[in-house]
């Protein structure tokens, strides 16, 4: 719990997720930061040099966007004295920016922050191997003709062969699972049938249409334009024709050819932004601001690295028992879909005596969680998951989803590749 | 030795620095004074015992920014000519008889004689800012270089790269310059002071151009280039205008390869080029142009409009609409440093207006980076949340009077108390969209032309009720953007509208009798317009033109011509829809062939001339009796910037006053007998003939 001063969030605004065409996207992860945060930044009483700090997370940045906390920064007009930095705590790298700014804040370390998370997965790198770049050297270094031949004569066509950074992204270097195997993993040890997350799939999708056709979206997404004339406003990983008798002809793509996850039934290569901005009581009486929430708590916790996905069981308990409060006392939830077999799988471990009382060292079950107040208007499998930015992205919504029903409580959390948990609990604010 | 005022010597580290800086002048010019006093300062420098010798400026602002203009207006006779440049020229090639090597080192600006001064050193090195500009730009004033330029510049960075930046008169950042050559050093400023001492320690041989150029020089292949040079010159530019470009070819196609029979003879070119009317013409412009800058910068003069807008900082610029007009002028202001929040309903509109940002910057600023920053600065608005804590705002919405009075009365509730509220209205007077303000002083009308990146100047609309002060304001918003800023009375087409509409119906009438399109354009031309009435038209749009005839009509009377009518009503709108009174294939007009022979006789060419020019001319003395502008120099330099009336006549009312008024009033009036009442003089003509008896 934030023993400091209080935390508010005061606005926020996200790109829509575009989803990966096979090719490097129109923007960049810090043009999607920059897209989503002008328009923010207009709609404020306060001037974007007002700031004490601005924290970004991003897994992947481009080689030219070290510290893109820093570019976006001043590409936004924030100001060369105003500073700037960049986390990663792959897939909760944006929760990591909204709690390492309301650290601060709490702290009494600053007053004004605008944090968030940036992701374009399509821009991700596809790298030489070593071998290659050992040989480059060595051609480099000859200089005569002959030698020149004699080096190329070495040049074995595997080494040509690309590095697609993105895979090598999503696997485990420890464990050396890919993320998908990962949740292959909790489907084997909770009995997770293949139906039960095609049908979670189907439902994302459909809560994803009604929400975009009811412009549920309207306070927090910003139409973004590229440079050749088109306007981007909609989550395009939207599949409104999705239907279980489809997503079951889909082949698994990680355990093959008899697992369970499929494309289908995960979320998608996706390019995006989110950004929230947070405030003490100090910058909310100097600019005259209206708190639309306060973070009440956060929490980050370790997991087993092959079982990556049941990290936010293990991040959002704590929170409930520091504030005595059961699954369903929580008005809402928010649980990243990273796999609809992960969210189903945290679903079923705190609904398993065992697991809750081996792992977590509960007496009991912490019971089924009600998934009319989950991931209400889709998640990371209808509309993506850009790894830095969905953890922004689900506190941005829980909030407009405690506004819209009037409910007070929201719990925001996501599992981490690498075996971790991050959750968030927020608290809206009534004037 | 009596004290030089111009220019300081300084002795150190065995070499001498030569600091030019002018008393209490922003810039360094070579006036005729400075150049005594170099005579002077050589005296000196030529006894020392150095090893070098570096010249510089002592302004931050530039080195040198070419010849002092305001001598050129007192020269009067081509003796006098003569005997400056001759001068000069002896002072010059004094730095390039030294016996020590010479640098130049060139902190910013090197235009026109500055440039010259610069070539006559073994050396020049230069800094590498981008803002900063080389080039001799003399065709510009209806002149040439002057002091060796031609000769030394050509045997520099040979005839090609030469030509191109003489004959042009273009100017260029010291990357490019170090690419052509005539630069032999291009550093940061940084290293700016090292590099001119390290050419004079490594003593590198002096820039020389080889090669073809060398060839080109010699024989009959400079005859051919001459030729070539020639032509392509007259695409832009009829000798009898502008001979300045001409005479340099000239130059060399006598004396190339033959250092001083050109030297010699550029001399006693650039002597007689001073005294044409051309160049004296062309003086007066560039003094006109000072003067509608100096409007931006220091209010608006005699018409009391406020003081001093120097102070003014316009961070941020919100427009509303994102048509053509409104999309354009935001990325103006964004390509010029401003924040930008371009406000539209329409994604799609918004969407097509970044397009063309980006594609103006990307134009216009080359490198990735610059261009990023710039998209940066331009903001799609779709909320509308940037009228808050905009500076200036911008409605360029459709022509509706009550949308527009909706509107502002919206944004003065919202805006900065302080921000300036302009309208680009063109037809609506200002009188109606500010009645619903709470303070309709408020209101002015910032009139920009299409294309927006192109046309140089904006109307400054004053309404009856407009405060002083945001007129001044808003010319030094106009200057901020690097625009010239006219004011002009709300009366209705301003001022450039309502010239021009004459001028383009009357092409209307020529061709409803059976005239050639390009025949029309073609006689405008050569008069010296930059472009026909009838292309004009196409490009401007055929709607555009009937809505503002429309609109000059209710005020003046008259009527449209009919065929302008079906034109608009067959949907051939011009450029836009490809189809106007010409034919548009990928941005042209296809023009075809003219038949010269009987139906043209010289006779007729000039009749078809005196109907559209003086059409243009009797308005333009409406405009001036009316007091649609301040005063005639006023006029001439909006419309030499608003609609490219021919630079060398120094403008319609300096034309008229050149062809003798009494005259020019009788050719008008037999026009009048001969082709009716649009040709009536209008009520000014008997009082300007007056004033201007000679």
């Amino acid at each position: 719990m934030h023993s400091g001063r209080n935390v508010y969030l005061i606005d926020g605004s996200r790109t829509p997720f575009l989803k990966t065409a096979g090719q490097p996207g129109k923007f960049k992860a810090a043009d999607l930061a920059v897209a989503a945060g002008r328009p923010l930044l207009t709609r404020q009483p306060f001037l974007a040099t007002d700031f004490d700090e601005i924290i970004l997370g991003c897994v992947a940045p481009t080689a030219d966007e070290a510290n893109i906390g820093r570019i976006v920064s001043l590409r936004l007009g924030c100001g060369e004295s105003t500073p700037a930095w960049t986390v990663a705590r792959n897939c909760a790298s944006g929760m990591q920016a909204l709690d390492s700014a309301a650290t601060n804040i709490a702290l009494g370390r600053s007053d004004l922050a605008l944090a968030g998370g940036t992701e374009s997965m399509s821009h991700t790198p596809v790298l030489f191997s070593t071998e290659f770049v050992i040989w480059l050297g060595r051609w480099a270094k000859a200089k005569t003709i002959p030698d020149k031949l004699k080096t190329l004569t070495t040049l074995k066509p595997s080494c040509l062969v690309p590095i697609i950074g993105l895979l090598r992204g999503l696997t485990d270097p420890i464990c050396g699972l890919s993320m998908g195997q990962t949740t292959e993993k909790i489907a084997y040890n909770f009995g997770i049938t293949r139906e039960a997350m095609d049908a979670f799939a189907v439902r994302s999708h459909k809560r994803l249409a009604a929400a975009a056709d009811e412009q549920r979206f309207a306070g927090e997404l910003e139409t973004i334009y590229d440079n050749d004339g088109n306007s981007y406003n909609e989550d395009d990983g939207l599949r409104r024709d999705s239907t279980m008798e489809k997503l079951a002809k889909l082949r698994p793509v990680f355990d093959k050819p008899t697992g369970l996850v499929t494309a289908g039934n995960s979320a998608q290569i996706t390019d995006g932004c989110a950004w929230l901005i947070l405030a003490s009581d100090v910058a909310v009486n100097k600019y005259g601001l209206i708190p639309r929430a306060q973070i009440t708590d956060s929490q980050w916790a370790g997991v087993n690295p092959t079982q990556m996905g049941l990290g936010p069981v293990h991040a959002s308990t704590p929170i409930l028992q520091r504030h005595s409060l059961r699954l369903n006392d929580v008005d809402y939830w928010e649980i990243n879909e990273a796999f609809a077999g992960q969210v189903l799988g945290c679903l079923a471990a705190w609904n398993s005596e065992q697991y809750c009382k081996n792992q977590l060292g509960l007496d009991s079950a912490m019971g089924e969680l009600n998934q009319d107040r989950l991931n209400l208007d889709g998640g990371g499998v209808s509309m993506g998951h850009p790894v830095g930015a969905s953890g922004a992205r689900i506190v941005l919504h829980a909030l407009h989803v405690l506004e819209r029903n009037q409910w007070q409580q929201a719990m925001a959390t996501l599992c981490i590749g690498g075996g971790q948990g991050g959750a968030m609990l927020i608290q809206r604010s009534t004037p | 030795m009596a004290k030089l005022k111009n220019w300081t010597i300084e002795e150190r580290d065995n070499l001498c620095i030569l600091t030019l800086d002018l008393p209490k002048q922003r810039q360094n010019v070579l006036s005729s004074a400075v150049i005594t006093e170099l005579d002077q300062a050589l005296d000196q420098i030529e006894k020392l015992e150095i090893k070098g010798l570096i010249v510089k400026s002592a302004k931050a602002t530039g080195f040198i920014a070419g010849a002092d203009i305001s001598e050129f207006q007192q020269i009067e006779t081509g003796q006098q000519a003569a005997e400056f440049v001759q001068f000069s020229n002896q002072v010059i090639n004094r730095i390039e008889s030294l016996t020590m090597p010479s640098v130049a080192m060139i902190n910013g600006h090197c235009l026109g004689g500055g440039l010259e001064l610069a070539l006559a050193c073994d050396y020049r090195v230069a800094t590498d800012e981008p803002a900063v500009r080389l080039g001799l730009p003399e065709v510009k004033l209806g002149i040439h270089p002057g002091f060796g330029g031609t000769v030394r510049l050509i045997e520099i960075i040979g005839v090609r790269s030469a030509m191109d930046l003489i004959l042009s008169g273009r100017t260029v950042i010291p990357y490019v310059a170090k690419k052509m050559g005539v630069i032999d050093l291009c550093v940061p400023t940084r290293q700016l002071e090292r590099a001119a001492e390290f050419v004079i320690d490594k003593k590198p041989p002096p820039k020389q151009a080889g090669g073809i150029d060398k060839i080109i020089n010699f024989g009959p292949a400079r005859y051919l280039m001459a030729q070539y040079l020639k032509r392509q010159v007259s695409s832009k530019a009829k000798e009898s205008h502008y001979p300045a470009p001409y005479a340099v070819i000239e130059l060399w196609k006598e004396h190339g390869g033959n250092r001083g029979a050109m030297l010699k003879a550029e001399q006693q070119s650039i002597s007689k080029l001073f005294t044409t009317t051309t160049s004296k013409n062309l003086v007066k412009v560039f003094f006109l142009q000072e003067q509608l800058k100096k409007i931006g910068k220091s209010g608006m003069g005699k018409s009391g409009m406020g003081k001093s807008c120097r102070d003014e900082n316009f961070q941020h610029v919100h427009i509303i609409g994102a048509g053509v007009m409104g999309g354009d002028i935001a990325a103006w202001c964004a390509l010029r440093g401003l924040t930008v929040t371009l406000h539209d309903r329409s994604a799609e509109a918004l969407a097509r207006a970044t397009k063309r940002a980006h594609q103006l910057f990307s134009k216009k600023l080359k490198q990735p980076r610059l261009v990023e920053r710039a998209m940066d600065r331009f903001q799609q608005d779709a909320a509308g949340n940037g009228v808050a804590s905009a500076d200036v705002i911008i409605e360029a919405i459709f022509e509706n009077a009550e949308a527009k009075i909706g509107l502002f009365s919206a944004l003065a509730k919202i805006a900065k108390p302080d921000a300036i509220l302009a309208t680009n209205t063109s037809s609506i007077p200002l009188e109606t969209i500010s009645a619903a303000l709470p303070k309709p002083g408020r209101l002015v009308g910032l009139h920009f032309f299409n294309p927006v990146a192109k046309m140089q100047l904006i109307e400054i609309v004053r309404g009856e009720k407009t405060y002083a002060k945001v007129s001044a304001r808003a010319a030094a918003f106009a200057n901020r953007i690097g625009r010239l800023p006219i004011p002009v009375k709300s009366s209705p087409g301003f001022l450039v509208n309502r010239v021009l509409m004459p001028y383009v119906l009357e092409a209307v009438e020529l061709l409803k009798q059976g005239l050639p399109a390009s025949l029309i354009d073609k006689v405008a031309t050569n008069f010296g317009m930059p472009m026909g009435p009838i292309t004009l038209a196409d490009t401007v749009g055929l709607d555009i033109c009937y809505q503002v005839g429309e609109n000059l009509t209710k005020s003046f009377g008259g009527a449209l011509p009919e065929l302008l009518k079906r034109k608009v009503n067959d949907g051939h709108l011009g450029k836009k829809t490809g189809q106007g009174f010409y034919t548009w294939e990928k941005g042209r007009p296809k023009k075809g062939w003219f038949a010269k022979g009987n139906m043209t006789s010289a006779r007729q060419v000039d009749d078809i001339e005196d109907r559209l020019v003086f059409r243009y001319l009797n308005e333009c003395i409406a405009c001036l009796h009316e007091g649609i502008v301040e005063n005639r120099s006023q006029l001439d330099a909006a419309l030499i910037f608003g609609t490219g009336f021919a630079p060398f006549t120094g403008g319609p009312i300096n034309h008229i006053t050149d062809q003798q008024p009494a005259a020019m009033l009788e050719r008008l009036k037999q026009l009048h007998n001969r082709y009716g009442d649009r040709f009536k003089p209008s009520s000014g003509w008997d009082e300007f003939v007056i004033k201007n008896l000679p």
